[in-house]
């Protein structure tokens, strides 16, 4: 029998149990949807960091109080207090790799100006933080070290910011409310658009580190140290430095570990990818038990459709049909069930990783090999899971089946 | 070969085994059936007329003895040359017609040839020739449930010789028909057997039997009368004396 007969064949008594066949289907559906969407999101957030990358420069690099873990990132590393003012100023004064250097401390709070309210993200950092970051102004100016070193109730503000608060009147010397302290405004920054996390990025406040240390949130210690290198090559040189640097300033003996961190936005992204990847696992044995608990469906409804279908399996047997006939005949019906299901399942995942997007404003990205690969596990849950019952109908002696009851 | 017979049975016995009780359906049966032969075997019920056929139809295998179909010793042949022979050389008729349901009559009678790789068309071709000449070619889209039993028979006697069969295989052909199908359907099987095709069937009726050239009476798994018929009924002749009731009329034009 040729393929395409056997294929009509099969279509058409799966179309006969419409229902049943959409149930059995069901579990390969669910199983590759999710899988697909998950992929979807994952591959997204993938491509995020490494547009992060870009967008932040090659030869920045960080560094973070506490120890890190090769290949994870520890829940202490940022919370811990052993980066402090006096680091970076020796940072910036002996390690010759490094150009420039500023704190980026992070914290959230009100903002008030007239009757407009505005909750947003309040970075504190240097002068030197913007050309790091590569941030120019589009009104104003930056402050400036003087109001560093003051400590002065001076702030720089993101787009957005302005627009919530200000709604078009003007801005530049406007005295705003940072968590009820007066901040003047001195300068508004040029519009960056949405992070590569899609995250707004111009909604935020720089103010100098100092003030926003002391005024705003009462702490001493750095969490956050933004480092550019002068130039991409000398990147390592810079790390190298400024470790053997914090290592001696932080009396570490030999066998001890770095009490800070000092990453590249690569490796930052490594590791990003790396938890990517271990949640790729994970979604993978998800997967592969979905796709069990289907074929197990499939083989249980094919052994069904087998008994019911004995009579039908002599008649042909009797005509002339070889057991290779019936057990193709029944392979290529599970075949069909569960890469219908799984071409349903990709369908599902498309349409679910469009929602998660439209409503979650997660970027998602299908990937081709992800449907290929659901593709393929789907029919070969088929082929496994087919194999003993269509082997079971075409061991069927002739006689017997024709007998059947 | 002219003079091989088309099947020889030498000795063939068949026992089922039930627990520790087995039954003898057939003791040694020997017999030659020869090209263009029209045979009817009868007996008692459980006499082994249908264990026999199915031997004969290569759907079921002798405990002991010997068949030899077109010279080739069927007991020596696997699985899948046994289906070949099914395919190939034999068409079966069953009492209960054994059509697939929700497969219209020209798709029933295009199945044996799914098996043996004839293109589409062909296949379709010889499905409608032997839909005509079973005169139901009209009829080629109906499912078998919107069939009659005597139509449906007839599907399946179309289906039984679609691959030009050295023999075809009957088993209780008439057994759910009533006396005038049955004598339409036996009008078509000596339509069959004047173009030259073997036709082997069971059959209780003795005035069934009367349409055949020879009569083969079963008992207890054995033969115990092998006559050939001496005044044959013709089924075109006995049709035009019986009053037309129920089926259509219409296939007065049997050859
Ligand atoms: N599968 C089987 N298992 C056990 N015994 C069987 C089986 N098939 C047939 N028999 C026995 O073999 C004997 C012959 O059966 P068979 O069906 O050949 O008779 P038959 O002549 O066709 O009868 P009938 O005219 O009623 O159809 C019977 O005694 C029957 O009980
Ligand atoms: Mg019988």
């Amino acid at each position: 029998m040729s393929i395409l007969n056997i294929l009509k064949v099969a279509m058409r008594s799966l179309n006969r149990n419409k229902l049943r066949s959409f149930l059995t289907m069901l579990g390969i559906i669910i199983g590759v949807g999710a899988v697909i969407a998950m992929m979807a999101v994952g591959y997204g957030a993938q491509t995020r960091i490494q547009d992060q990358i870009a967008t932040l420069g090659t030869n920045v690099l960080m560094i973070f109080p506490g120890s890190s873990n090769q290949g994870g990132v520890r829940g202490g590393m940022g919370s811990s207090s052993s980066l402090t003012t006096d680091d970076l100023a020796a940072i910036k004064e002996q390690c010759t790799a490094v150009q420039m250097a500023s704190p980026a401390i992070r914290t959230g709070g009100q903002i008030v100006y007239g009757d407009n309210n505005w909750a947003s993200t309040i970075m504190g950092g240097t002068a030197e933080y913007f050309p790091i970051r590569n941030w120019p102004l589009s009104s104003g100016q930056y402050f400036t070290e003087a109001d560093v070193r003051g400590a002065t109730k001076v702030c720089v503000l993101g787009q957005t910011v302005v627009d919530n608060l200000f709604r078009g009147g003007e801005c530049i010397g406007a005295v705003i409310r940072i968590k009820k302290l007066p901040f003047k405004v001195v300068g508004v920054l040029a519009m960056k658009g949405q992070s590569a996390q899609g995250t707004d990025q111009d909604d935020i406040i720089i103010a100098p580190f100092t003030t926003v240390q002391k005024k705003v949130m009462g702490q001493t210690h750095l969490n956050t140290v933004l480092v550019s290198a002068v130039s991409d090559d000398a990147m390592g040189e810079a790390q190298a430095q400024i470790t053997e640097l914090l290592r001696v300033r932080h009396k570490l003996q030999a066998w001890e570990d770095n009490d800070f961190t000092v990453r590249s936005q690569t490796e930052i992204a490594n590791a990003a990818e790396s938890t990517t990847q271990v949640l790729t696992i994970l979604l993978a044995s998800i997967a592969s038990i979905s796709l069990l608990v289907g074929g197990i469906g499939i083989m249980n409804i094919m052994l069904v459709s087998v008994t019911e279908r004995t009579r039908e399996i002599g008649i042909r047997m009797s005509i002339g049909a070889r057991g290779r006939d019936i057990l193709f005949q029944f392979l290529i019906e599970a075949v069909v069930l569960s890469v219908l299901g799984g071409t349903i399942g990709v369908i599902t995942g498309v349409t679910a990783s469009k929602l998660i997007s439209a409503l979650a404003g997660w970027p998602t990205m299908v990937s081709a090999t992800s449907v290929a690969m659901a593709f393929v596990f789907s029919a070969a849950v088929g082929i496994f899971f087919g194999f003993y019952p269509a082997r079971k109908a075409a061991m069927l002696n002739p006689i017997d089946a024709l007998r059947y009851e | 070969m002219a003079d091989t017979p088309l099947i020889t049975a030498r000795h063939l016995h068949k026992t089922y085994s039930m627990g520790d009780v087995e039954v003898h359906a057939l003791r040694s049966v020997s017999l030659d059936i020869h090209r263009t032969e029209f045979v009817a075997i009868m007996g008692a019920s459980g006499s082994g007329k249908s264990t026999f056929m199915n031997i004969l139809g290569c759907l079921d295998v002798p405990t002991k003895g010997e068949y030899l179909l077109d010279g080739v010793d069927v007991g020596k042949l696997d699985k899948n040359m046994l289906a070949r022979i099914r395919n190939e050389k034999i068409g079966f008729v069953f009492q209960g017609f054994n059509l697939l349901s929700r497969t219209t009559a020209l798709e029933n009678v295009e199945l044996p040839m799914f098996y043996n790789n004839l293109s589409n068309k062909e296949r379709t071709e010889r499905a409608m020739e032997a839909l005509r000449i079973v005169g139901l070619a009209d009829r080629h889209h109906h499912m078998p449930n919107q069939l009659s039993g005597g139509q449906q028979q007839r599907v399946a006697i179309a289906r039984s010789l679609v691959n030009q069969p050295s023999i075809i295989l009957a088993d209780e052909p008439t057994g759910n028909l009533d006396s005038r199908t049955s004598v339409e359907v036996m009008e078509i099987f000596q339509d069959l057997n004047d173009r030259g095709i073997t036709i082997l069937l069971v059959t209780h009726e003795a005035d069934i039997a009367e349409y055949t050239k020879r009569n083969v009476i079963f008992k207890d798994g054995k033969v115990r009368t092998d006559i050939m018929v001496e005044k044959r009924r013709s089924a075109t002749e006995i049709l035009k004396t019986l009053p037309a009731i129920g089926d259509d009329a219409g296939e007065e034009e049997a050859a």
